[in-house]
C-alpha cells in the first residue's frame, strides 16, 4: 500500500500539486516520506519546512491522527499504508 | 514618560477600561454614555491582556499587566483605577516545581463566594484566590491533568482565556483554552473533564476529537446557567446541558469564525459576536465593521452597524475586547487592534467612538459603579427587560436545592 500525503487546499495550486499525493515504496521516516513528497511537488517543501528543514511554526504533521510533536518529529516512523496530513496550524492567519 | 491623564469616576458612572498593548485607557460617562471622559494610561508600555472586577468590601478593579522587561503581575485598584498595586502586592506565579512559569495573566473572574477570584493564565492553568487577589493558588487537578501535554499554543499563546464559575455551585466551574477546548470540574477542581462533542476541529484530520478544539470564547447567563455560547475557530455553538454536547447555531452570519462574544446582562437569548472573515483574513468581512446579535438564542442573528464605518473597515475585534455593562438598556462595548473603542447605549442598535488612535485594543471592561438597578437612564427608550424577574426567581429556586459550600476547601484537597 503507498502512503499517502494530504495536502491542504492552500498548497493545491503548486505545480503538480493535489489534494492527495500517493507515494510508493516503504518509507523510515517522516523525513524520508517528505523527501519523497518534495520529488513530486518540489513547490511544496519551502512552504513546509524551513531553510534550516524544521516544520514551519505554524504548519502541523499528523500520520494519521497523531501529531508528529508528540512521536519523534520528523524522525515518526511511517507504516506502509500511512496517511500523512499537512494541516495548517490552529494559529497563524 | 508619557503623561498619564487622572480620571475622577463619580458614583452612578460607567468606568469602561481598554487594555491595550501599551497599558490601559480609562473612559468614564454618565449613565447616557454618550459622552466620555478620557483618564491613563496606566501600566504605560504593559500589555495589559486582562482586566476584571469585583465587588464586596468597595469596588476592586484587576489588571493583569505584562511588562515587556519585568513579566506579568496582577495589579489592583481600590480606588476606580485612580492607584493601583505595585507588582509586589499578588502571588500569582507557578509554584516552585511546576516546571512553567508564568507568560501571561489572560482572564481575571470572581468567584461566586466572597472574596473568591479566579484567574485563566499562560500557559495553560487556573488559580484561585480567596482573599481578593493577594495570594493564589495553582488547581493541581487541571494542571495535572493527562491531557495538558497534548494542548497546543495557538496564535495566541496556549491560553486558558475564559473562567465560568457556576453562578450558583461553586464546585462547579466551566474553563475554556485554546488549544485544548473546554473543560468542566464539578467536585471544586478536583477533578476535570472535556466537555467538546459536536464541537468541529478544522486543524487536525479527527474533526470531532475528545480534546484539542480551539475555542475563542464561551459566555453564559447567570439566570440560565445551563446554557453555553461558543465562539470557536471556525463555529458558532450552543449548549444546553452545560457543555455535554453543543450544536451549531451558525445560520445567518458572513462567517463563523471570530474572537470575541458578549451575552447580555438582562436576556439570556441575547448574545454578540463580531464574525471575521476566515482563518486566514482575520478581518471584518466585506470591510464592514458589523456588530452580530441574537435575540432567539441563536436561531437567527441580525447585523448591528448603525454608527459604524462600512467602507474599508479591516477590522479586529480580538476575544476580550467586547463587554456589556449592567445599565437597562445595557451598554455594549467593544475594542479593535486599530486602536478604536465604539460604545452602544441601547443594546447594540446605534454605536459612537469612545477613543480612536489607541495602541491595539486586547481587552475590554465596563463597571457600573453603584447598584445598577438604581442608576436610572435618562431617556431610555425600550428597555429590555424581558424574563429578568422569571429568571432570578429560577436562580434563587436553584440556589436553595444546593447550598454554597467551600470551593477553598475543595480546591486545597484538589492538589
Amino acid at each position: 500500500m503507498p502512503v499517502r500525503v494530504r495536502l491542504p487546499a492552500i498548497l493545491r495550486d503548486l505545480p503538480g500539486s493535489r489534494a492527495t499525493v500517493e507515494l510508493a515504496g516503504r518509507f523510515d521516516s517522516v523525513s524520508d516520506a517528505l523527501d519523497a513528497l518534495w520529488r513530486v511537488v518540489p513547490g511544496v517543501r519551502d512552504r513546509v519546512l524551513t531553510e534550516t528543514g524544521e516544520v514551519r511554526e505554524h504548519v502541523q504533521l499528523f500520520v494519521g491522527f497523531e501529531s508528529i510533536r508528540f512521536t519523534g518529529g520528523l524522525a515518526t516512523a511511517v507504516p506502509e499504508d500511512a496517511e500523512i496530513h499537512i494541516v495548517p496550524a490552529v494559529s497563524g492567519g | 514618560m508619557p503623561t498619564v491623564r487622572d480620571l475622577r469616576v463619580r458614583q452612578g458612572q460607567v468606568l469602561l477600561m481598554a487594555g491595550t498593548s501599551k497599558g490601559v485607557f480609562l473612559f468614564a460617562a454618565g449613565p447616557k454614555r454618550d459622552k466620555w471622559e478620557r483618564g491613563g494610561p496606566q501600566f504605560a508600555g504593559s500589555p495589559t491582556y486582562a482586566l476584571g472586577s469585583a465587588n464586596g468590601n468597595g469596588q476592586r478593579l484587576f489588571a493583569g499587566v505584562e511588562n515587556p522587561f519585568y513579566g506579568p503581575s496582577l495589579r489592583w485598584s481600590d480606588d476606580l483605577g485612580a492607584t493601583w498595586s505595585d507588582e509586589t502586592a499578588s502571588t500569582l506565579k507557578f509554584p516552585e516545581g511546576a516546571g512553567v512559569s508564568l507568560k501571561r495573566i489572560w482572564q481575571i473572574v470572581p468567584g461566586v463566594e466572597n472574596n473568591t477570584l479566579y484567574a485563566g493564565v499562560e500557559p495553560s492553568a487556573l488559580f484561585v484566590s480567596h482573599d481578593r487577589g493577594k495570594s493564589w493558588e495553582l488547581v493541581r487537578g487541571l494542571f495535572d491533568h493527562p491531557h495538558r501535554e497534548k494542548w497546543m499554543p495557538g496564535n495566541g499563546g496556549q491560553c486558558l482565556h475564559t473562567v465560568l464559575p457556576h453562578p450558583t455551585d461553586p464546585d462547579r466551574i466551566t474553563v475554556a483554552m485554546s488549544t485544548g477546548g473546554v473543560y468542566r470540574t464539578e467536585d471544586g477542581g478536583k477533578t476535570w473533564r472535556p466537555r467538546n462533542s459536536g464541537v468541529r476541529v478544522d486543524f487536525m484530520p479527527e474533526k470531532f476529537p475528545e480534546f484539542g478544539q480551539c475555542v475563542h470564547k464561551v459566555v453564559r447567563h447567570p439566570g440560565r446557567p445551563e446554557t453555553l455560547f461558543l465562539q470557536n475557530h471556525g463555529g458558532l455553538y450552543r449548549s444546553d446541558d452545560g457543555g455535554d454536547s453543543w450544536h451549531d447555531i451558525a445560520k445567518g452570519v458572513p462567517s463563523d469564525f471570530g474572537f470575541c462574544m458578549a451575552i447580555h446582562p438582562h436576556d439570556p437569548d441575547v448574545v454578540y459576536i463580531v464574525p471575521l472573515e476566515a482563518s486566514l483574513f482575520r478581518c471584518t468581512p466585506e470591510g464592514k465593521m458589523r456588530v452580530y446579535r441574537t435575540r432567539d438564542g441563536g436561531k437567527s442573528w441580525e447585523a448591528l452597524s448603525k454608527g459604524l464605518p462600512q467602507k474599508d473597515a479591516n477590522e479586529v475585534v480580538l476575544r476580550d475586547a467586547m463587554a456589556v455593562d449592567r445599565l437597562d438598556p445595557a451598554g455594549v462595548y467593544f475594542g479593535t487592534r486599530s486602536g478604536k473603542v465604539y460604545a452602544s447605549a441601547d443594546g447594540g442598535g446605534s454605536w459612537s467612538l469612545v477613543a480612536d488612535s489607541l495602541p491595539p485594543v486586547l481587552c475590554v471592561r465596563a463597571v457600573v459603579i453603584g447598584d445598577p438597578a438604581k442608576i436610572r437612564v435618562p431617556h431610555a427608550k425600550g428597555a429590555v427587560r424581558r424574563g429578568v424577574a422569571k429568571l432570578k426567581s429560577k436562580a434563587k429556586a436553584v440556589a436553595k436545592k444546593k447550598p454554597l459550600r467551600s470551593a477553598a476547601r475543595k480546591l486545597t484537597r484538589a492538589r
